[in-house]
């Protein structure tokens, strides 16, 4: 606890807060609520029900009214705090509202009636976490087949993009050839190609290949990318030609070299790609609803999207499942992102 | 173990000729020396040895064999770069092993070469870290075990020391040295610092724009040098160049005086320079020296001294003298020097040679 405030209290120099600190903590907590914000009032107004989450101004935390069965009534009827006539405070239950007052009983003692105006009482909430949003869905919604069909997309597509992305930066980045230039150019031009221009040149291609409705058609046509062989060609770039003419005097052929000297040393950049590579995957959500037709291939995002009906949104099973669905990925990234730091720090050659 | 030889070797990068047909031959366990100023091409000729760069025309041969499209990694040599070009991310004993796995060498083989070299080396404890962890001398170490353990028939080594500093430059100087007697491998090392050369070599081999200058013993090419460029590139401090003309038969005119030269065969009136080393000078007064100077600077080494100064025309001259004689800037003195300590060079710059 004491290591955790004096990081987070530490300060340029001397004891005193310059105005450069509170500068800098200032511009920290904004992009701190920026960021982090968004996530929180997902993860937080996932556990809310679908009561809470249409209500107008919404609240932050997932309250819930506080409900009481009442002695001849069939339904529990929701708890009030009431301020009275005489200016006491009760817990009544609400039996009916008419107009602008509302019929309520004192759940103790049920039989007398109490007419109170509604702007006099107060509905009591406490803090209650729907988890049925997410165990719901688990069990009627086929999260855990969806998931698998993302998980099983993300890492081969991702390991494919990696090694073919890295293959082509290899070539590009230690290969003199006529046209190099002009090949990387012309794979830089189709990152000015959108997805929605070739939609259906790809789709047809897939059909042809009968991969459609199968999930190695949504792999196989993402897993070039023309972000991806520029990043590993800039980074090559700087790994040293002298220890590629080493490994060629030692006897290694260029695969060796590709794979023994160039993959590791580029492992920095490889991680890098590997986060995006997850990301896009995983977020992915027109081409996978493309070529899947099927609901038993449908990834994640697809998936959810089945909450998404043509008159009403199940928000409170959108909003839990899509906490769902980034929670891997956030893991990944914090995993890797530290292994790009350390792997930055390998790098320096001399 | 092998010999070498170069013939014609012409290399060219697009319309630019870097070495301009090469004729070389290098003996069994011979340490040759290719010494040259920055952009002479020997660096280039090593990695067309090496097999990194293919000859655009002319033969090379391996113990006469014909190697020219034979791949760096079949040619059986072994090379250690100035960067030192070890793998970051492995650590030395595989650093030391990767040659060696990938020539399929049982297990056993490795373990035994890397433990041999490494102990020859002085670097048995480093094994298990990574290059980043060592000091320039012991990166410097590993690489040169890196070229031990492969057993080459050619150690190609590219400007070797030039990344440490002065003095543990001198030290693995030695070591190179001792190196190649207990080896007794044959080597070839590119540099451009003279004093490597001449301490190391067997042979030096001279380069210049991608021509062969001399080639010959660091005696030959200090005392009979082919030509003003190695004349000038072998010796420190640098040879002292003189302009003047040949007199009558066996004499020279400098700045109006008259100095024999017997044997010297030059046209009457041709323009030569003369050539005389720092250390074969001898200083007098200005009245009868051959060539009278202004000292223009004094560098006090303790064993000698090294005078730096002017002659009429405003050539430098540099002149070492022993002990630790007091000399101040602007002081007029004059130097001599033996007819025999005199190298004479034409107006291209070849040496005429005097019987």
């Amino acid at each position: 606890m004491n290591a955790l405030t004096t990081f987070l209290l530490r300060r340029r120099g001397g004891q005193s807060w310059h105005w450069t600190d509170m500068l800098a903590y200032l511009w920290l907590a904004i992009g701190l609520v920026l960021m982090f914000g968004p996530v929180l009032w997902l993860t937080v107004s996932s556990f809310k029900t679908p009561a809470t989450l249409a209500e107008f101004p919404p609240t932050l935390l997932p309250l819930d009214t506080q409900v009481a069965t009442v002695p001849g009534y069939d339904k529990p009827l929701p708890l009030y705090r009431v301020t009275m006539e005489d200016g006491s405070q009760r817990v009544l239950a609400q039996v009916r509202r008419v107009g602008i007052m509302a019929q309520m009983v004192d759940p103790q003692s049920p039989q007398a009636i109490v007419r109170v105006p509604i702007d006099k009482r107060v509905p009591v909430r406490e803090i209650s976490l729907a988890t049925s949003n997410y165990s719901e869905p688990l069990r009627q919604f086929d999260f855990l087949r969806y998931f698998q069909n993302s998980v099983f997309v993300t890492v081969m597509a991702t390991l494919i993009t990696l090694v073919v992305n890295s293959m082509a930066a290899f070539a590009l980045s230690k290969y003199e050839f006529k046209g190099r230039a002009a090949v990387l150019g012309i794979i830089l031009a189709t990152l000015m190609v959108p997805l929605s221009v070739i939609v259906v040149p790809l789709y047809l291609v897939v059909n042809q290949l009968n991969l459609f409705d199968t999930l190695w058609g949504v792999i196989l046509p993402t897993v070039a990318t023309p972000t991806g062989v520029f990043l590993l060609r800039q980074y090559m770039l700087t790994i040293p030609d002298e220890l590629i003419d080493a490994a060629r005097m030692d006897k290694a052929s260029e695969w060796q070299i590709y794979w023994r000297i160039v993959l590791p040393l580029a492992a920095p950049a490889l991680a890098v790609l590997a986060i995006f590579s997850v990301m896009w995957r995983w977020n992915d959500f027109l081409w996978p609803l493309i070529v899947l037709s099927r609901k038993e291939q449908y990834t994640l995002q697809v998936g959810l999207n089945a909450f998404s009906g043509e008159l009403n949104v199940q928000w409170h099973y959108v909003l839990s499942m899509t906490v769902l669905s980034i929670l891997p990925v956030a893991l990944i990234f914090l995993f890797l992102q530290r292994y790009i730091t350390a792997g930055i720090a390998n790098t320096g050659l001399k | 173990m092998s010999d070498l030889v170069l013939n014609q070797v012409v290399k060219e990068f697009g319309a630019v000729r870097i070495l301009h047909g090469i004729d070389l031959a290098i003996r069994d366990g011979e340490f040759v020396v290719f010494v040259g100023p920055s952009g002479c091409g020997k660096s280039t000729l090593l990695r067309v040895i090496a097999g990194l760069e293919r000859v655009s025309s002319g033969e090379i041969r391996l113990d006469s064999r014909l190697v020219n499209d034979v791949s760096a990694a079949d040619r059986g040599l072994a090379m250690v770069f100035q960067s030192y070009a070890l793998y970051p991310h492995m650590s030395v004993r595989q650093n030391l092993a990767f040659g060696l796995e990938n020539s399929r060498m049982p297990k056993a083989e490795i373990d035994k070469r890397v433990a041999e070299a490494a102990r020859m080396l002085l670097i048995e404890p480093l094994l298990h870290r990574k290059p980043r962890q060592l000091s320039g001398g012991q990166r410097q170490r590993v690489a040169i075990g890196r070229a031990i353990v492969r057993r080459p028939g050619i150690f190609l080594l590219d400007e070797p020391l030039s990344n440490l500093d002065a003095e543990l430059r001198v030290v693995m100087r030695a070591e190179l040295a001792a190196l190649h007697n207990s080896l007794k491998a044959t080597m070839i090392y590119v540099t451009h610092d003279q004093t490597e050369a001449m301490t190391l070599a067997d042979r030096i081999v001279v380069l210049k724009d991608g021509r062969i200058e001399q080639v010959g013993t660091p005696l030959e090419l200090y005392n009979q040098p082919a030509n003003r460029f190695v004349a000038g590139f072998i010796g420190s401090p640098r040879m002292n160049f003189i302009e003047g003309e040949a007199a009558v038969a066996g004499a020279v005119s400098i700045n109006g005086r008259t100095l024999p030269l017997p044997g010297l065969a030059a046209q009457t009136g041709a323009s030569i320079v003369l050539g005389v080393r720092p250390h074969a000078v001898t200083l007098t007064a200005p009245e009868d020296a051959a060539i009278p100077l202004e000292v223009t600077l004094v560098e006090q080494l303790g064993a000698e001294t090294v005078l730096h100064g002017r002659t009429v025309k405003g050539e430098s001259f540099t002149v070492t003298a022993p002990g630790q004689g007091r000399f101040s800037i602007g002081e007029r003195v004059g130097v001599t020097f033996a007819p025999e300590h005199v190298h004479v060079f034409d107006g291209e710059g070849r040496v005429i040679s005097r019987s």
